[in-house]
């Protein structure tokens, strides 16, 4: 750098002078060839960028569409499942309320011939009295006239009249009782009909309720099939949500597996042995997180067995018998285990006083009688190592959820990201294009003079050709 | 089905292969001048074994010897024991330490020379038998050396790996008069030490006994 302002030994300004002068000579004769590979370098960088951009548009379209069939198929599925509950639902409501039809019916068939039957006794009537006693009385109405056989004859006969009159009228009223008290046989039997009525009623309204669910989720398994931008929005809000609420709840069941993991790691030294390690970790507490993890595996496998989740299909598709049997074994691990948890709690506070009791003289504190409410907490720690691993074991339903949702949340961001990435290169390919224009304009600046006086010789020689035209058209 | 139950057990057993029982451990060799000056000093000996054995993890080794006329002996230890790897039983063990240490206090003799090398020499060999990944010698001592006529220890030692502390190393009547005795006294043995290998450290302030294991 300083040989520049040596070219003229003693007159360093002259020297930069002259040599800047020389630089600007040797950039204005390679000036187009120069132009044209700082134009060629941007523009590779910028059609780079574009494709590059383009590329990563591409990619987010693909995954944008990706994303959108696994969630509209996770959506079928669920919607399929549903479906299938709620007709399963029904089944079993119809196994249970149908199976005692037949009996309702032979009851019901039995009520209605003993109701027709009482009626039928109920609407028996006396015969009418015999036309011999309307034609009697007629005669026994005619007037004796003095005559006292006439008028003893029609005594007797007035007589005969009231008698005959008097046992009808106690047959009609012994039958009236009789039809009274049929009636009233009835009445019993038309209550229980109504009740068995109102206990059909509820099944059947019980089953329109079923059916009308059925109607909704057959709906909502239509929109899903459909696949509208709506459905694929609403469907994406649910899974976003979804996946924090499952997230939640896995922290509280790491939480969870924190507090039995402190429960059994200092026992388990005493089963494996508290000086051993693998890798940076110890043995012991190696094989306790191992326990735990074995818990909860178990509880996904009881899940699975019971069909509350779908994590591994072979399991929900095994054979009802073998299916029962390994809910029963899965079940078993996880008693025997939550006692082993139990039982090493109880030795983790037989150890926890033992160290203390140790601390204690080493420090030269009399040791007391000990806390008197000291099995508190000993049962509120085995208590704890029973049921941890039982609630451990529903895990397996956020867990299925977060798996689920993972899905579509990071899908989601993944587009978000290839959207900013395609819109970042796109941004810089055509900045790469401005920036290849401004150095062809700065390159410009250093050559300048050259330029201007290109052009003063470029005006003077047109000036000078417009001249000799108007002179060559004036000859 | 069983190949997959051969795979699993070789992991494990792979896994127990990997189990590190030696690497994490740590030994803990004491030294305790018991020569007729420093004598009186043994009391606060107590404190730090008791600390040590509260300190000190299932696995972990620690014996205690004293630095007499001819310390480069078995016959030194008072006491050594490996802590079981159950704590249960690491427990007792630490118990039964104590007793025997304090015991030994209540009997010691003071001795009327003061061999540290020969202590530091069967320090060495010892946690080098244990094979613990953390090892240290502490010097309970004035660090005044003071030899049978004849013993001879002007030989290096060999101390790579191990962690030599100096503990309430006190002033001496003479060190009042010239301070640069006693730092030169603490120059010399940092010097022997680091030239064998050893890292060297002095704590004299006995309140604060977690130094003496921090690295």
């Amino acid at each position: 750098m300083e040989s520049i302002f040596r070219l003229f030994p003693g007159h360093p300004v002259v020297s930069a002078l002259a040599a800047l002068a020389l630089v600007a000579t040797v950039l204005y004769i390679v000036r187009p060839a120069a132009h044209r590979a700082l134009r060629s370098l941007f523009l590779i960088f910028s059609r780079t960028f574009r494709f590059a951009s383009k590329a990563a548009g591409q990619t987010e379209k693909r995954l944008a569409e990706r994303n959108r069939e696994v969630l509209l198929n996770l959506a079928r599925e669920n919607a399929e499942r549903e479906v299938v509950r709620e007709f399963s639902r029904i089944e079993t409501s119809l196994r249970r309320d149908l199976h005692g039809f037949p009996l309702l019916q032979r009851e019901m068939s039995e009520l209605i011939s003993q109701v027709e039957t009482d009626y039928m006794e109920s609407s028996v009537v006396p015969p009418p009295p015999s036309k011999w006693v309307e034609a009697i009385g007629s005669i026994a109405k005619l007037q004796s006239k003095g005559d006292t056989l006439a008028a003893h004859v029609l005594t007797e006969i007035k007589k005969l009249l009231e008698r005959q009159h008097e046992e009808v009228m106690r047959e009609f009223r012994s039958v009236t009782a009789k039809r009274q008290e049929s009636l009233k046989r009835t009445i019993p039997h038309l209550r229980k009909m109504g009740e068995k009525l109102e206990e059909v009623n509820g099944i059947l309204n019980g089953l329109y309720h079923r059916a009308q669910t059925i109607d909704g989720k057959m709906g909502e398994f239509q929109r899903v099939m459909a696949g509208t931008d709506r459905t694929v929005k609403a469907l994406s809000a649910s899974a976003t949500i979804q996946f924090f609420v499952s997230l939640l709840v896995m922290l509280i069941a790491v939480g969870g597996a924190v507090i039995n993991f402190n429960l059994i790691a200092l026992p388990m030294s005493e089963m494996v042995g508290g000086g051993s390690y693998i890798g940076p970790f110890r043995t012991s507490h190696v094989a306790a997180l191992v326990i735990i993890l074995v818990e909860s595996a178990m509880g996904i496998y009881l899940m699975e067995s019971l069909r509350i989740t779908r994590l591994f299909p072979i399991i929900g598709s095994l054979d009802d018998r073998i299916r029962k049997r390994m809910i029963w074994i899965t079940f078993a691990i996880l008693l025997i285990l939550a006692s082993i948890e139990a039982s090493l709690a109880f030795m983790r506070d037989m150890i926890a006083a033992d160290i203390e009791a140790l601390r204690q003289s080493l420090a030269g504190v009399s040791r007391g009688t000990g806390a008197p409410f000291r099995w508190i907490p000993m049962a509120g720690q085995m208590v704890m190592g029973f049921i941890l691993p039982f609630a451990l074991a529903f895990v397996a339903i956020p867990l299925e959820s977060l798996i689920h949702s993972s899905r579509t949340v990071i899908g989601g961001v993944m587009e978000l990201a290839l959207r900013f990435v395609s819109f970042l290169l796109r941004l810089l390919g055509k900045a790469m294009e401005y920036l290849g224009e401004f150095c062809v304009t700065a390159y410009d600046i250093f050559v300048f003079p050259y330029l201007w006086a290109e052009k003063l010789v470029r005006e003077k020689s047109k000036e000078m050709k417009s001249k000799e035209g108007e002179k060559e058209a004036v000859q | 089905m069983k190949r997959k139950v051969i795979i699993l057990l070789s992991l494990l057993l792979f896994l127990w292969g990997c189990a590190d029982t030696s690497g994490h451990r740590t030994a803990v060799y004491m030294l305790l001048d018991t020569s007729g000056t420093y004598r009186l000093e043994l009391e606060k000996a107590e404190a730090i074994v008791k600390y040590l054995l509260g300190t000190l993890n299932p696995g972990d080794s620690l014996a205690v010897a004293r630095i007499d006329s001819g310390s480069f002996s078995e016959k030194d230890i008072i006491e050594k024991v490996t802590f079981d790897s159950r704590p249960s039983y690491a427990n007792q063990q630490k118990r039964l330490f104590l007793t025997r240490f304090q015991e030994f206090l209540s009997s010691v003799k003071g001795s009327s020379h003061t061999d540290i090398t020969g202590g530091i020499l069967q320090a060495a060999e010892f946690l080098n038998e244990t094979g613990a990944g953390r090892k240290y010698i502490l010097i309970f001592s004035d660090l005044e050396e003071d030899l049978q006529k004849g013993q001879i220890r002007d030989i290096p030692l060999q101390l790579k790996g191990i962690r030599v502390v100096a503990l309430n190393v006190t002033k001496l009547r003479t060190d009042n008069i010239d301070p640069r005795k006693y730092m030169g006294r603490l120059a010399t043995w940092e010097k022997r030490v680091l030239k064998g290998g050893g890292a060297w450290k002095v704590v004299n302030d006995l309140d604060r006994l977690d130094r003496i294991l921090s690295d």
